[in-house]
């Protein structure tokens, strides 16, 4: 129990935490930008959207600071996050709410993958140290000191533009009709391909050189050398009693890391034009979208907060220590 | 008490000790080889470049040859003089980043495992909040408000935002040394937690600590590279990233100028490479367990030797080898059988 | 105590010529040089040393559990098995060894907290190994025997279900006998089994073992660094030094008849069983570097009855060739033979016990 209740606390400090962040960076910069662009749009923005902006980016400084601060808890409480300046005068979270779940679909699954497959392959390369699996090690250290971004470049230019196999960017083709029906569904899953592989391929090689060096280093603890003194057949050895230990550390390492991995993924999104969280980001920046910027920046904490939260629960359900304390 | 009877384990550890320097290990010598050349290249670079990065010429979309060595871009400027120019920048950002950031790890990790308690609760919590918060949203979000950042503020929020993972290192290596034996003899003596931690600690945390200052060197050329492709640092700042964002701008990807793109992109994987080879000489340093055992795969195999848990090699070497034994054993052993007629019973 | 067996039983396991290296390269270090041992039927051998003597490489090497960089370079090391035959342990392939491990030999490691799988519950691990080696048995059969080794060893049945975290130090180390018991091997190698436990928790587990080997017949080769527990519980004693064993015989008769110099110096750094306290003490000066031993004996430097000559000869293990000792009573040391030939005299110090 002790552990959930400090993970719990965790948790909700670092939801404070960010969204304190998030509160105070527009007030701490120097200029008033969201001034500047509320004055543009002076007249054209309704009195209930200005109230909101303002409330979110402190431009009510006769109020005192603790104030705006209950003020923009109690605003978020309530879903609030502004209206977007670009597509205006959408909510921000409805913008949010449509490019979630693509966001969360390709680099929620793509992430998966790569941490699975490079936790197997980590597993082998780990496990058969001093043979020709060690050859492995220098490519995925390259993949593994190349920004995501350039991969995905290349991708593109070799399988897009010279091969020709698997579309340059967009989310589905624009022939279907979005909606459960199997054409569009078809469309996403090859149009997300060639990102979904960047991703796994720019992103695996952290988990596997991660993977292999814990099992290395839990193959000279006592019991997996007592597993072999029993005489266990190889794969129990290596998968019940290496494996089965290194994967801990490597789950904690998987939430402690994940900020880092989604933070390159967004960029990937933008070179694929690929309708999620990160490329609404990106233009949103360049598009001085400050409320919309904000938004996300929340929202991707938060992914990662959750994330963290199941990362959490599965290496509580593989690690008995931390279920029952003795 | 006896000395022989102290010592209560026997360690199964080698008693090789040779190979602890860890800048003698042929990994970390290869990465500081090609990270030097990227830093001369940095210090010398924009004197060097055989044209300036910016100027334009009538030689458009060229692919390389002895005039432009990578080749031109769209409008005539020389890709290999931005690569040149734009070295200094990565490097000057990424060092000082490294620095900033190595202290303020320090600092928070060291003081974090060093006082333990409820201090290393809140700083722990502080650190793993900076950790899973993304950095880089965080920073595109502030540049993307700030404009005109220059590159000290630019060096300064990679920094803050970079330095979490290695205060999370020396944490919790601080805590191992904390209870070892000469850490609680200077305790024992009286000496200031400041003495202790610096004369007794830190010298001790120089391999996590020079791995720290890596990993965050590594982690903001990223950064910097992704944020000046993606046009957060204003363009006219050149470095390897500028190049990727004129690149992708410019259409370089679709239009098949692979000179334009490939090379920025292998220097950044060039320089990561040599930095992570540094890092794999330390990591073996620090955790001997992940240390090869000396010899080459390759050499292992032709010998029949097959390292690994559980199945000890065996190789019957020649007789020869086992000085003068083997004459004796059999001269004690024709011995054994005398003595034992001799000694019939006791 | 009473029933010893003699030195004329069966042998249950012998190493003969058993070297070993740490490191591949040139610069290896021996850390074992041809060494020979033969532990008999039911017997409880007793491996005593200084720290890093090699006593645990030993035994690690002679089942080939020896983790990297050590190196077997020769050596042979005879088991019998089951069906009575003898195998070459060294010469096996892995299948082999796998098959053989945990029936003929079982091992008890030095940290029983390590050597218990964290994440599974002991029942499990007790019970995979008996999974592997009586595959026709079923899941209740194998329940049952796990119940039958929890008895063996004192656990209450409802243990089996605990996490190694959920027991403590104690238990853990039963558990880790009552798993090396559960295929009845007829070895059992203790590496140090009572190392992390409090003084009257070892005594426990010693007494236990003993029991057990009265009851069940295995033979034990017990390695401590305690030499007056092995004096109380073994038949006999063999003591290394620099990766070599310099003297072998029976343990009572090693403790009152010790002759190797540096047996002598051992035995009396412990206080003495019974009689008159006398005073202790050590062994000036530290064991040899074994990357770069000297020529000749390796004790030589730290030993008062050291010549000159002592630098010449290499030590090889053999009979004292003193009256009084008993025939399997061993020694390497160059003073009981070879020097007496040429007629210089044994130093009192080391005939007299």
């Amino acid at each position: 129990m002790k552990f959930f209740i400090r993970r719990a606390v965790f948790y909700v400090i670092t939801a404070w935490a960010a969204v304190t962040l998030n509160f105070f960076i527009p007030r701490l910069l120097p200029g008033d930008p969201v001034q500047s662009l509320l004055s543009r749009y002076q007249g054209n923005i309704d009195v209930n959207a200005v109230k909101s902006l303002r409330v979110l980016f402190g431009l009510d400084s006769q109020k005192p600071l603790w104030q705006q601060y209950f003020d923009y808890f109690g605003q978020l409480f309530h879903g609030d996050l502004g209206i977007s300046l670009q597509s205006f005068p959408t909510p921000v979270s409805e913008i949010i709410g449509q490019s979630l779940p693509w966001t969360i679909g390709l680099v929620g699954m793509s992430t998966i993958i790569a941490f699975v497959l490079g936790t197997l392959l980590g597993i082998v390369l780990g496990w058969h140290r001093g043979t020709k699996w060690d050859a492995l090690i220098p490519l995925t250290t390259f993949f593994s000191s190349v920004p995501y971004f350039w991969i995905a470049l290349i991708a593109i230019a070799v399988f897009g533009v010279n091969l020709g196999w698997f579309p340059l960017s967009g989310s589905y083709s624009p022939d279907v009709m979005p909606g459960l029906n199997m054409s569009f569904i078809a469309s996403v899953c090859y149009y997300s391909f060639l990102p979904a592989l960047t991703i796994v391929i720019s992103s695996i090689a952290g988990w596997i050189l991660g993977m292999r060096n814990m099992i290395v280093t839990v193959s000279s603890e006592d019991y997996v050398t007592v597993a072999q003194a029993k005489g266990l057949p190889e794969s129990d050895v290596m998968f019940h009693y290496a494996a089965r230990n290194a994967i801990l550390p490597q789950i904690s390492g998987f939430a402690l890391s994940l900020g880092f991995v989604v933070s390159g993924t967004l960029v990937m999104e933008q070179v694929f034009s690929y309708q999620g969280i990160g490329y609404r980001l990106l233009q949103a920046t360049s598009n001085n979208d400050y409320p919309l910027m904000q938004g996300i920046f929340l929202i991707i904490t938060f992914s990662v907060l959750i994330a963290n939260i199941l990362a959490d629960i599965v290496y509580a359900l593989l690690d008995p220590r931390t279920r029952k304390e003795a | 008490m006896a000395q022989v009877a102290v010592q209560a384990t026997e360690t199964l550890k080698p008693a090789v000790r040779k190979h602890f320097v860890f800048l003698r290990n042929t990994k970390s010598i290869v990465g500081l080889a090609i990270f030097g050349f990227f830093l001369v290249v940095g210090l010398i670079g924009p004197w060097i470049a055989p044209y300036s990065p910016d100027k334009v010429s009538t030689a458009a979309s060229e692919p390389p040859s002895a005039i432009h060595w990578l080749g031109t871009t769209q409008t005539g400027q020389d890709i290999f003089s931005q690569l040149l120019v734009g070295t200094r920048g990565v490097m000057v950002v990424s060092i000082s980043t490294g620095i900033i950031a190595t202290f303020i790890a320090a600092a928070i990790g060291v003081t974090s495992g060093f006082l333990g308690g409820m201090w290393d609760e809140m700083l722990s919590m502080f650190t793993n909040i900076f950790l899973v918060i993304p950095g880089l949203p965080l920073i595109i979000i502030i540049m993307g408000m700030m404009k005109e950042a220059g590159v000290g503020a630019i060096v300064l929020i990679i920094s803050l935002t970079g330095w979490a993972w290695g205060a999370r290192v020396l944490r919790s290596q601080t805590m191992s040394l904390r209870s070892r034996d000469f850490v609680e003899a200077s305790r024992a003596n009286g000496e200031t937690r400041f003495r202790t931690i610096f004369f007794e600690i830190l010298p001790n945390l120089t391999a996590i600590l020079a791995s720290t200052f890596i990993g965050t060197v590594t982690a903001s050329i990223m950064s910097l590279v992704t944020l000046s492709y993606i046009g957060v640092i204003p363009p006219s700042d050149w470095s390897w990233g500028t190049v990727l964002y004129w690149a992708q701008n410019s259409g370089a990807f679709t239009q098949g100028l692979w000179w334009w793109y490939a090379p920025a992109g292998l220097c950044v994987a060039l320089v990561g490479m040599s930095l992570a080879l540094i890092n794999f000489g330390i990591d073996e340093f620090v955790n001997p367990r992940l240390r090869n055992t000396g010899m080459n795969a390759a050499e292992l195999k032709k010998r029949k030797i097959y390292p690994r848990i559980g199945f000890t090699p065996v190789v019957q070497k020649a007789a020869s080898k086992s000085r003068l034994k083997t004459v004796h054993s059999s001269v004690s052993n024709s011995r054994l059988v005398a003595s034992e007629r001799n000694n019939d019973g006791k | 105590m009473e029933n010893k067996p003699s030195f004329e039983a069966e042998p249950a396991l012998t190493i003969n010529n058993l070297s070993v290296d740490y490191g591949f390269t040139d610069d290896a270090v021996h850390a074992l040089r041809n060494v020979n041992l033969t532990l008999h039927k039911g017997e409880v051998l007793g491996l005593a040393g200084e720290s890093g003597c090699g006593k645990s490489t030993l035994v690690y090497a002679a089942t080939r559990l020896l983790p990297p960089p050590g190196l077997i370079t020769s050596g042979e090391v005879w088991v019998t098995g089951d069906d009575g035959k003898q195998y070459n342990l060294l010469a096996l392939n892995d299948r082999q060894l796998r098959r053989e491990r945990w029936v003929d030999t079982a091992i008890v490691f030095q940290g029983a907290l390590n050597s218990l799988n964290p994440v599974y519950k002991v029942g499990y691990q007790i019970k995979d190994a008996i999974k592997v080696h009586r595959p026709k048995w079923s899941a209740a059969r194998r329940e049952e025997r796990a119940e039958e080794l929890m008895d063996m060893v004192g656990i209450a049945h409802d243990r089996l279900n605990a996490y190694p975290h959920q027991l403590s130090g104690g238990m853990r180390q039963r558990v880790m006998i009552a798993m090396a018991l559960a295929l009845e091997p007829k070895v059992l190698i203790m590496d140090e089994p009572t190392t992390a436990l409090d003084v009257v928790m070892q005594r426990q587990i010693v007494q236990q073992i003993m029991e057990l080997r009265q009851k069940l017949g295995f033979a034990v080769i017990f390695i401590t660094h305690d030499i007056s527990l092995l004096i109380e519980i073994a038949d006999r004693i063999a003591i290394m030094y620099a990766g070599e064993i310099i003297e072998d015989g029976k343990a009572m008769e090693l403790y009152r008849q010790a002759r190797h110099p540096y047996t002598k110096g051992l035995i009396g750094s412990f206080p003495p069983l019974h009689g008159a306290r006398k005073e202790l003490g050590g062994i000036p000066g530290s064991p040899p570097d074994l990357a770069d031993l000297p020529q000749g004996c390796p004790f030589m430097a730290r030993c008062a009855y050291a010549r000159p000559e002592c630098a010449s000869y290499d030590v090889a293990l053999q009979p004292t060739g003193l009256p009084q000792d008993s025939v399997g009573h061993t020694v390497a040391c160059q003073l009981f033979v070879e020097l007496q030939k040429d007629g210089v005299p044994l130093p009192t110090g080391l005939v007299n016990s």
